[in-house]
């Protein structure tokens, strides 16, 4: 049994969320994003204390988890549902996740009936392992990355301070983000 | 980094164009198969009693084992390389090729004089046929990870191994018209073997190219 998100409206509304992503409707995808982002924090958390781990991590296995949706998605299959290929990719970013903290006993992780009743914000002490990968990005990169997340600026508005040009900007973000999930593997291995 | 600040460079990173792996999948087959197909023409070629062989059961015997190896992995291997699959049913069918050549060699020994076990089973070739299965199965096995390694396998070394193991059923396909032995004795004792290599191959490659 692969855990389902919630089912909320009966004419699966992520896929459809995703597919308006693809077609380039940026606010949609991104509300998509807070949406998996609540469903696998809840189903982390839940995964960690069945495995008596503490929460530490939960959030670094929500962001791998959303990294590797974004960076898979133009492989996911449109005629499926999204929901069963989010939960894989989040279970198996979960797994990693409790690898890395050195978990003894791995529980499956499937048959969630109440991981949604569980709290989904994000626990903000949480330290994230993100910020210490962030630092081996160069230092372009990172500054890029800064500007739109932390900072909240456009790629327009990043392109102008740097004196880039909007695609070279895009360019490097792409490649710092393949660049972030790329470190987040090795520090598992 | 916060989740939602994470969530805000996603969402600007502009959307990619969907692929469809199923296509790039046969696409890479067909590059690997051509690429097979070359180093067949300049270091294997067909042997030359190959009109008289043809026909004959032992021979016959060598392809069909090499197909209930070859489309069972094929199928399978497209099916893992997406994260939410399960292997199911199909995953029994990779035992065909290992009950249809215990058969086969159940009959060889009974037709066979027990004089002739040894040397039918040691052939005249085995090392070739260790180096030229994996040699052949190189190329295909090569373009199918690369077409996999945007894919999302549960697990990418099992994923890695079924790999090799298609590409040496497809290498066997090749080699099995060059190779004069075709007692189910040799078959059963070297390509097998050959295709362990190329699944242990796959394996390495897998965990080194398909973890994600």
């Amino acid at each position: 049994m692969i855990a389902m998100p919630p089912k909320g409206s009966p004419d699966d509304p992520w896929s459809e969320m995703m597919k308006a992503g693809m077609a380039g409707d940026e606010r949609t995808y991104r509300r998509l994003l807070e949406d998996i982002s609540r469903f696998v924090r809840a189903m982390a958390r839940s995964a960690f204390n069945r495995a008596r781990m503490g929460d530490a991590e939960v959030e670094d296995a929500v962001q791998e988890t959303l990294l590797a949706i974004h960076l898979k998605r133009h492989t996911w299959d449109m005629g499926q549902k999204l929901g069963p290929w989010v939960s894989a990719i989040a279970r198996h970013k979960i797994i990693d996740a409790m690898r890395r903290r050195g978990g003894r006993r791995i529980e499956p992780i499937e048959a969630f009936q109440d991981f949604i009743a569980a709290p989904a914000e994000e626990d903000p002490h949480a330290l994230s392992d993100a910020k210490k990968l962030l630092i081996t990005l160069p230092p372009r990169q990172r500054d890029i990355v800064q500007s739109i997340s932390l900072d909240g600026q456009s790629i327009a508005a990043t392109a102008a301070r740097l004196s880039m040009t909007e695609v070279a900007v895009r360019v490097a973000l792409h490649r710092a983000l393949k660049a972030l999930a790329a470190a987040w593997r090795r520090s598992i291995s | 980094m916060k989740t939602n600040e994470l969530i805000a460079a996603l969402a600007a990173d502009p959307a990619p164009r969907p692929v469809h792996m199923e296509r790039r999948f046969g696409f890479a087959l067909m590059i690997g198969l051509a690429g097979s197909l070359a180093l067949y023409a300049l270091f294997v070629r067909p042997r030359p009693d190959i009109a008289a062989a043809v026909g004959t059961a032992r021979f016959d015997l060598k392809f069909l084992d090499a197909a209930s190896l070859t489309l069972p992995s094929l199928l399978l291997l497209l099916r893992l390389e997406r994260p939410e699959a399960k292997p199911g049913a199909l995953a029994l069918f990779l035992f065909a090729p290992l009950a249809l050549l215990a058969a086969a060699v159940a009959v060889e020994l009974v037709v066979t004089p027990s004089s002739e076990w040894v040397t039918r089973l040691v052939g005249h070739n085995m090392r070739y046929c260790m180096t030229m299965i994996p040699m052949l199965a190189a190329p295909i096995l090569l373009a199918l990870i690369a077409a996999m390694r945007d894919g999302a396998p549960q697990h990418p070394g099992w994923t890695g191994a079924l790999a090799g193991a298609a590409a040496a059923g497809i290498a066997a396909l090749l080699y099995a018209t060059h190779c004069p032995d075709d007692s189910p004795l040799f078959v059963a004792a070297w390509y097998p073997l050959a295709a362990l290599i190329c699944a242990g191959a796959g394996a390495l490659l897998g965990r080194r190219f398909l973890a994600w």
